[in-house]
């Protein structure tokens, strides 16, 4: 059953101090959705004015790699969704191992995307004077991988900061109080998907039969 | 004295300590989440930004006396005017009123004891002081180059100045400008007390809410750009450079996407504060509040929709501008609703000349004009020959100096007695406000007339037939400057020899007003519960005669 939970300075009542939390990550997450449009944009204008140039530049990604973290990735989504239903459940062993297995295939994303960059790097798909494409669009469309796929790792990384912190609140005992901690990790572990679930396409499948 | 004065009298004794006598180290200080000490936190904070920018304003003005300079070279020049925009823009106006006049007030207004999130918002002080170190790093390191709209490609290919350490100051500060926007927000969904509904927020905490609403939405969208001017300047990726296909002009739409809304970040809790003391001070109900609410969202929603306007010679579509004029016309209905109706709630007011009422007076009459100016610049022909002018300037400094700056000086009189718990010197007040008019409008009309004259924007070197216009109004910033420093002195002689404030000098109706000056740490001896709509000055349906006749004489 879930567990009371202790309302703290400002809330007056547990009804409120519950929905705070989701509703405060919930407005964090518009912040999140405009920080992400202004990338998309310039997406949408490259590849608009790009046309053949640009997709010849995105044939170079790694299908495999890209497709592997997409898998991995929402695995995480879905162990993440567990630990949080878990936790408003009061089952705690089952929150942490869930919590557990969200960190490893984050990480796993992360060593991942770690190998796939040396591949890109060893490539010289760096924009720049040994780029391997022409200058031009292709050069644009490695410019928007770079920032893009840097920027959602940092994200990731945030994301691991914030369930390794939910686990250590369970190591002093507290998680079950935690749910809308544990709801508002989640909400933001989910975004961080979804940003990837979007990027897939873009990146991996473009100019692709 | 009224029954209520005694009964404070009473259990005095039994009263916790005010928010200042509770904790008195710096350390109390620095990790505090009450949300009236971070509004102080704050306000000391901007204060120095204010005069850093202000410092730079100082040598713009004198170096534009003379036609051929002074004493700054071209770049030092450069130098000079971007640090007052940067500085002015993200470090002073934008933080100004939300953070610390709406830190301190909008959770006392709805009767809440703290933000929603008190850790968050000191996370977002901290936030704040990283990128104003980021910026000041960058001051000292040599400055920067670029104005402050950090305009590509010569921001990121071709300056020599520190375009990295500025650009990310002002990322950092966004996250926390965004930070309160989402603490204001959750406050006042979340925390208003028992019956104080939608409809009954004091206009204060509207504007607050609208501001919010526009830094979530917007500011994201500045950080992107920003971020994607680090990614071609400092790791080379082709993002806006013409050579690789990019577009500068998209650098542009996402920058004015955020800065047109931001000007709204700045004017909107202007607005909140000025309903708020005209209705004290004229001793009257608001004049049409449903509307002055409605005016504010829709504001905050048009002002999306018009940025636009700033790039009718940039070689958008006509079609396009077409578009962004007619919505920048369209925007100015809602803002002269708002100006009509804070003159009819003047009409049969008790009117009260105080020092807050002058700045508030001041502030309609230089909004108005900053407004009207702005529909120049919205028409597309005209706009085409003032672009890049001094009318250009001298309109946005009328809105965002004459109107924010004029507010915010007008609410923190306003609410001094409230924070402080001490009293200030009502002339010497009356006299800053007056200084403060005066000396704008010496400052900056001069700039309407050498604009449509053709005096272009940021050049130091210019034709002497402006010079008489430069001198007139570098003359006027010596009187601004003084309406500025001024207050400095006799508030912080208030600060400590000023009068012990009673709760409620003003006699105002505002939750605010029904605590102890200063109020304790957790705002209200016991807990409000609201009954009634905001501004009850006078019974709802008198006529403005039986108005006057039922108000006791005021003393001034
Ligand atoms: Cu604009």
């Amino acid at each position: 059953m879930s567990s009371d939970i202790i309302i703290h300075e400002p809330f007056e009542t547990a009804a409120r101090q519950k929905v705070a939390v989701p509703f405060g990550v919930w407005s964090f997450l518009a912040t999140e959705c405009l920080f992400f449009g202004g990338i998309f944009l310039f997406y949408a204008y490259a590849r608009w004015h790009g046309g053949e140039a640009f997709s010849a530049g995105a044939k170079e990604t790694d299908i495999w790699f890209g497709s592997a973290n997409t898998f991995i990735l929402m695995t995480s989504s879905l162990t993440m969704a567990i630990a949080e239903r878990a936790t408003k459940e009061g089952l705690v062993r089952l929150a942490r191992w869930m919590l557990w297995a969200t960190i490893g295939f984050g990480l796993a994303f992360l060593v991942v995307k770690g190998f796939e960059y040396r591949k890109d790097i060893s490539e010289h798909l760096i924009p720049g004077p040994h780029f391997k494409l022409e200058q031009g669009p292709a050069a644009q469309f490695w410019a928007f991988y770079w920032t893009v796929t840097v920027t959602h790792a940092i994200h990731l990384t945030i994301g691991l900061g914030v369930v390794g912190r939910l686990l250590w609140i369970d190591r002093r005992g507290d998680l079950a109080p935690h749910a809308t901690t544990a709801e508002g990790t989640a909400l933001y572990w989910h975004l961080v998907d979804i940003v990837w679930v979007i990027l897939y396409p873009l990146l991996y499948l473009v100019g692709r039969p | 004295m009224s029954p209520n004065t005694q009964e404070g009298i009473v259990d005095r004794e039994l009263r916790s300590p005010s928010y200042l006598q509770n904790g008195t180290t710096i350390r109390s200080w620095l990790l505090t989440t009450d949300h009236k000490r971070i509004g102080i936190l704050y306000a000391m904070s901007i204060t120095f930004f204010f005069f850093l920018g202000g410092i730079a304003a100082t040598l713009i003005r004198l170096e534009l006396i003379s036609p051929t300079g002074l004493f700054l070279t071209n770049d030092e020049y450069n130098r000079a005017f971007t640090l007052h925009g940067i500085v002015m823009v993200w470090f002073f106006l934008v933080p100004s009123i939300p953070t610390t006049l709406g830190n301190f007030l909008l959770p006392m207004m709805i009767g809440a004891k703290d933000v929603a999130f008190p850790r968050l918002n000191l996370m977002s002080w901290y936030l704040f002081i990283a990128g104003g170190l980021l910026t000041v790093l960058a001051l000292i390191a040599g400055g920067v180059d670029t104005g402050w709209t950090f305009y590509t490609p010569f921001s990121t290919l071709y300056s020599n100045s520190h375009v990295l350490l500025a650009a990310m100051g002002v990322f950092v500060v966004g996250f926390s400008s965004i930070a309160t926007g989402v603490n204001f927000i959750a406050t006042v969904h979340l925390l208003r007390a028992k019956g104080m509904t939608w409809m009954r927020l004091p206009l204060f905490g509207w504007a607050m809410y609208t501001t919010s609403l526009v830094m979530v939405l917007a500011t994201p969208v500045l950080a992107m750009s920003l971020l994607l001017v680090v990614a071609e300047r400092a790791f080379g990726l082709p993002i806006f450079d013409p050579r690789s296909g990019g577009d500068p002009l998209l650098f542009q739409h996402l920058f004015w996407f955020y800065s047109h809304p931001a000007v709204y970040i700045m004017v909107l809790p202007a607005f909140g504060v000025v309903s708020e003391i005209i209705t004290c001070e004229a001793r009257r109900r608001i004049f049409g509040y449903q509307f002055m609410v409605y005016a504010m969202v829709v504001i905050a929603v048009i002002g999306f929709m018009v940025w636009g306007h700033h790039m009718f010679v940039s070689g958008q579509s006509a079609f396009a501008s077409l578009v962004f004029s007619f919505l920048s016309f369209v925007i100015a209905v809602p803002s002269a609703i708002k100006v009509f109706n804070w003159t009819g709630t003047l009409y049969r007011g008790q009117i009260r000349f105080s020092a807050p009422m002058l700045y508030a007076l001041g502030f309609i009459g230089l909004f108005t004009i900053g407004g009207l100016t702005g529909l120049f610049l919205a028409s597309i022909p005209i706009d085409v020959d003032l672009t890049d002018t001094y009318f250009v300037v001298a309109h946005f400094h009328y809105i965002m100096v004459g109107g924010s700056v004029s507010a915010f000086f007008g609410g923190l009189h306003f609410w001094w007695p409230k924070i402080t718990g001490r009293m200030y010197s009502e002339r010497l007040a009356q006299f800053a406000a007056i200084s403060m008019f005066f000396g704008f409008n010496f400052t900056f009309f001069p700039q309407f007339i050498m604009g449509w004259m053709g005096m272009p924007r940021r050049y130091h070197l210019y034709a002497p037939e402006f010079q008489p216009w430069h001198v007139m109004s570098s003359m006027g910033a010596v009187v601004l400057a003084f309406g500025y420093a001024w207050p400095v002195f006799y508030l912080g002689w208030s600060l400590f020899k000023g009068q012990r404030a009673p709760d409620n000098p003003w006699d105002a109706t505002g939750l605010e007003w029904q605590t102890r000056s200063p109020p304790p740490k957790e705002n209200f001896d016991r807990t409000p519960v609201v009954t009634d709509g905001p501004y009850k000055y006078h019974p709802q349906d008198s006529t403005p005669h039986e108005v006057e006749q039922a108000q006791a004489p005021q003393v001034p």
